[in-house]
């Protein structure tokens, strides 16, 4: 089957370029991840990041033909339909909209950066009490399908706004996290935290084009959180 | 770099709740101007011109003509601080961006002015 890579060395190259590679799968459905890795044998000169290769760590969001995704997690027939029988190649790009630091290995710095922003992190300014402090089942169960996201960039990477605004609009990754200490029973810096996202960009930049949607690897919903913590901000203004 | 500084209310709740409230103004009223033209059998130039000189429905065209200029303003200075940044215009961004919102806030306060004139004009 035709890979075709993109690929960058800023030490070497005036500018980026796409290389095209033969693999041989045997006619096995493989992981996008594993093709890299057939790849790689051929050529060690190609970067991109890996680690768990089982769509937890969140290392090689990438995108695969035209769509961002984990390439541990993403068969061929999934993301190129008939790349096996030679119709198409597959075409690996890195996440959109990030520098890029060499091939496929892109700078999350920004990404981070937004992710900082929104405090990802329990503040309750209540005496701390002896043991630990206590969640009924349904106030645990509000941190379902928020709690799950890895930081894997692929749905930040794959939104217009997040693209155009990257230091202004904190992106759905970060806007997820966020809702994910909004909606926590015991954290208390709840106006604080709804301060920080009123202004026109940090939050309401998005225009709920569910990009970040169709692409999360582990199905978590940003967009829907973004609502949620709209709505506390409309609640807490009139 | 792009700031909020020439955003209609400067915070993102009352740019988002103009936004969804003139929108629901203009759709209505879009809606029942279109019904009225429909459903009211024979409106002839005398009925229009009735319709239009009453005072209830030169308020109403006010709140929509003002509605229209803020609904664009909201969307126009979204696009504009999405697409006209260093990112496409690199250093003249500023200066393109300025310019362009100042154009288009000059074009919506002529539309208003003129709209204004039309409605409540000799």
């Amino acid at each position: 089957m035709k890979v075709s890579i993109y690929r960058y060395n800023p030490e070497t190259d005036r500018e980026p370029y796409m290389q095209e590679y033969e693999v041989d799968t045997q006619g096995k459905d493989l992981m996008v991840l594993d093709v890299l890795a057939l790849v790689k044998e051929q050529d060690p000169t190609l970067a991109y990041r890996r680690s768990c290769r089982e769509g937890v760590c969140g290392s090689d969001g990438m995108n695969m033909n035209g769509k961002n995704g984990l390439a541990c997690v993403t068969a061929l027939s999934i993301v190129a339909p008939g790349v096996l029988e030679g119709k198409k190649a597959l075409v690996i790009r890195p996440l959109p909209g990030l520098p890029v630091i060499r091939d496929l290995v892109v700078d999350m710095t920004m990404f981070y950066n937004q992710y900082e922003k929104v405090q990802p992190y329990l503040i309750n300014d209540t005496p701390a009490p002896a043991i630990e402090r206590l969640q009924s089942p349904e106030e645990r169960e509000k941190l379902d399908g928020l709690y799950e996201c890895i930081l894997c960039a692929c749905c930040s990477t794959s939104c217009p706004s997040f693209w155009w605004n990257p230091e202004k609009f904190l992106g759905p990754a970060a806007l997820l996290q966020g809702y994910r200490f909004l909606a926590d029973s015991r954290d208390t810096a709840r106006d604080d935290r709804l301060s920080r996202l009123d202004d026109p960009f940090s939050l309401f930049r998005c225009r709920g084009i569910m990009n970040c949607v169709s692409v999360c690897p582990k199905g978590l919903n940003p967009t829907r959180a973004i609502g949620h913590i709209r709505d506390m901000l409309l609640e807490r203004a009139i | 770099m792009v700031t909020s500084v020439t955003s209609f209310s400067r915070n993102g709740v009352s740019d988002w709740l103009v936004q969804r409230f003139s929108a629901i103004l203009l759709g209505a009223y879009f809606i029942g101007l279109f019904g009225y033209l429909v459903c009211g059998a024979g409106v002839d130039y005398a009925a229009w011109h009735a319709l239009m000189t009453s005072v209830p429905m030169k308020i109403i065209n006010t709140l929509v003509i003002l509605a229209i200029a803020a609904h664009a303003w909201v969307g126009l200075w979204t696009v504009t601080t999405d697409y006209l940044t260093r990112m496409t215009f690199g250093g003249a961004a500023t200066g393109v961006r300025l310019a362009a919102q100042a154009l288009l806030v000059l074009l919506l306060a002529g539309y208003v002015l003129w709209g204004l004139w039309m409605i409540w004009g000799a």
